[in-house]
């Protein structure tokens, strides 16, 4: 898999370190009411599902930059590469 | 019908006019006491135990390619019970003892072979670790032995022993482990599961599932609506596309794991060889192939292959342990859908829904884990409470902090 990051251009994915689901950039609120039950769900839970996946690819044999990247599951097409710093929250 | 050496005396006289299929071919019943969805090794064995030891005949098994299509034939046939954790390695010595007396028990010739499982270690951190894991094994019943350099150089005397960065300073070996032919695991238990009554039901892909009042009632499936006082459902690989019909999420990532064979050699690997340090373990098939593989690839994906770089990090580390392998071709490489949990151990257990049932997450270890899992599985099935060597893989472990984490690697399915 070749993923095209919006720095350095189209870099092998042996690169990178694959951290999971993208969701992983929305911390659930610490101060909620249910926040235990919240933060089980997002440290444990996934949605894994087939077809378009949002997750987060860590730059570590480059610029140490995290990734989010939009890839098929069912194919291996990468769709689409953001930096995780401007996806942001 | 049985199978004997009789019965083949029989036939060849008959010009082997009498065998017919092994299976029949049925028709799904508009309802079934219960319906197993997964016609893999996993639930075909769930099929007969729930038939042979629960006494539940009214069974479908749906499969929704043909019998044996799936992980369990894309494995390496390894099967051992050379875990630590009190929560794992009960489970896997129940599996180890149940494919000792497979074969009698299913009148079908699996071809299990109590070859060994050599794990190599390569610096004293780990073989501590090996002595400790042995000793735990010890404690359940299992076998281990705990080799030094020279007991390994008398079972494989041509490893790189003196390698800079991995010296084999011995190893922990499980006799009694080995291999199984595993097509042939799923064709004894479909056979003899087949033969007390179950419909085996191939080329049936379930739609939905019918959830009524938080009961299921049954499923719509691509042969119409079967009907189910209970859904057991054993799908390891797809769980989660499967129990996302039933709004369920799981602590799972669907993950690729890749295995290669080497064109067929005369008789050379008389065991089995982990070197988990350099990620790569291999066998020898009967037929002669070399069977091995490594890692799993890392990311999710559905698609039953993998990419380059792991090729290139097995056959790294093939080099690494038996130099003279590179002597030999690789015939072709595949790639299987792995649930890897969150902890690295598997899950039986009931669901929020009534009457639904899960059994999955096996990550890389699903075959040897075939007959406990269908046993275990069963009882869960048939008497509703969880079976004592299954009782703490529950889908609830993360929220009560009970995790199995062999590895100790947290919850990063890539890592176990």
């Amino acid at each position: 898999m070749l993923i095209n990051h919006p720095l350095l251009g189209p870099r092998d994915a042996q690169e990178f370190v694959y951290k999971g689901d993208a969701s992983l950039l929305r911390r659930p609120d610490s101060n909620a009411e249910d926040a235990l039950e919240r933060f089980t769900d997002y440290a444990y839970l996934r949605d894994n599902p087939a077809g378009e996946h949002r997750e987060l690819w860590y730059h570590e044999q480059g610029d140490r930059s995290w990734l989010v990247v939009t890839r098929n599951t069912l194919t291996h097409e990468v769709l689409d590469v953001q930096l995780a710093s401007e996806v942001g929250r | 019908m049985d199978y004997s050496i009789f019965r083949v005396i029989k036939e060849a006289l008959n010009n082997h006019k009498g065998w017919g299929p092994a299976w029949r071919n049925p028709t799904p019943k508009p309802h079934y006491d219960i319906v197993i969805v997964g016609g893999g090794g996993h639930g075909l064995a769930t099929a007969f135990y729930l038939a042979s030891r629960y006494g539940v005949r009214n069974i479908a098994v749906l499969e929704k390619g043909w019998l044996g299509g799936g992980n369990v034939g894309r494995n390496t046939t390894i099967v051992r019970s050379n875990y630590m954790l009190p929560g794992n390695e009960p489970f896997y010595e129940l599996s180890m003892k149940l494919w000792e007396g497979l074969e009698q028990e299913l009148n079908y010739n699996a071809m299990v072979s109590q070859r060994g499982v050599l794990n190599l270690c390569h610096s004293d951190a780990q073989r501590d670790a090996f002595r400790r894991r042995g000793n735990a094994m010890l404690l359940q019943g299992a076998d281990a032995e705990l080799l030094d350099a020279e007991d390994v150089r008398k079972l494989y005397p041509y490893l790189n022993f003196d390698d800079a960065r991995f010296p084999i300073l011995g190893g922990l070996l499980q006799r009694r482990g080995g291999t199984v032919r595993h097509d042939a695991v799923a064709w004894g238990y479909a056979r003899a599961a087949d033969q007390l009554g179950v419909d085996i039901i191939q080329n049936c892909e379930v739609l939905d599932f019918r959830i009524e009042n938080g009961q299921v009632s049954g499923l719509e499936t691509s042969r119409g609506f079967i009907g189910a006082n209970k859904v057991g459902t054993a799908v390891a690989g797809s769980s989660s596309r499967l129990l996302s019909k039933a709004g369920i999420r799981l602590p799972i990532e669907s993950h690729v794991l890749q295995a290669f064979v080497s064109e067929g050699l005369k008789p050379v690997i008389p065991g089995v060889i982990t070197f988990g340090a350099g990620h790569f373990y291999l066998s020898q098939s009967d037929k002669g192939g070399l069977v091995f593989g490594g890692d799993i690839d890392g990311y999710n994906t559905y698609a039953q292959r993998g990419n380059m770089p792991v090729v290139e990090d097995v056959c790294e580390g093939a080099m690494g342990l038996m130099p003279m392998l590179g002597r030999a071709r690789m015939l072709r490489g595949w790639g299987g859908i792995m649930d890897m949990s969150m902890d690295g151990s598997p899950f039986i257990d009931r669901t929020d829904i009534k009457g639904l049932f899960f059994n999955g997450g096996w990550c890389y270890g699903g075959f040897k884990a075939t007959p406990a899992s269908g046993l275990c599985f069963a009882h869960l099935l048939a008497t509703g409470t969880s079976h004592e060597v299954a009782a703490q893989m529950r889908l609830d472990r993360f929220a009560r902090g009970a995790m199995i984490d062999e590895k100790g690697q947290g919850a990063q399915p890539n890592l176990h």
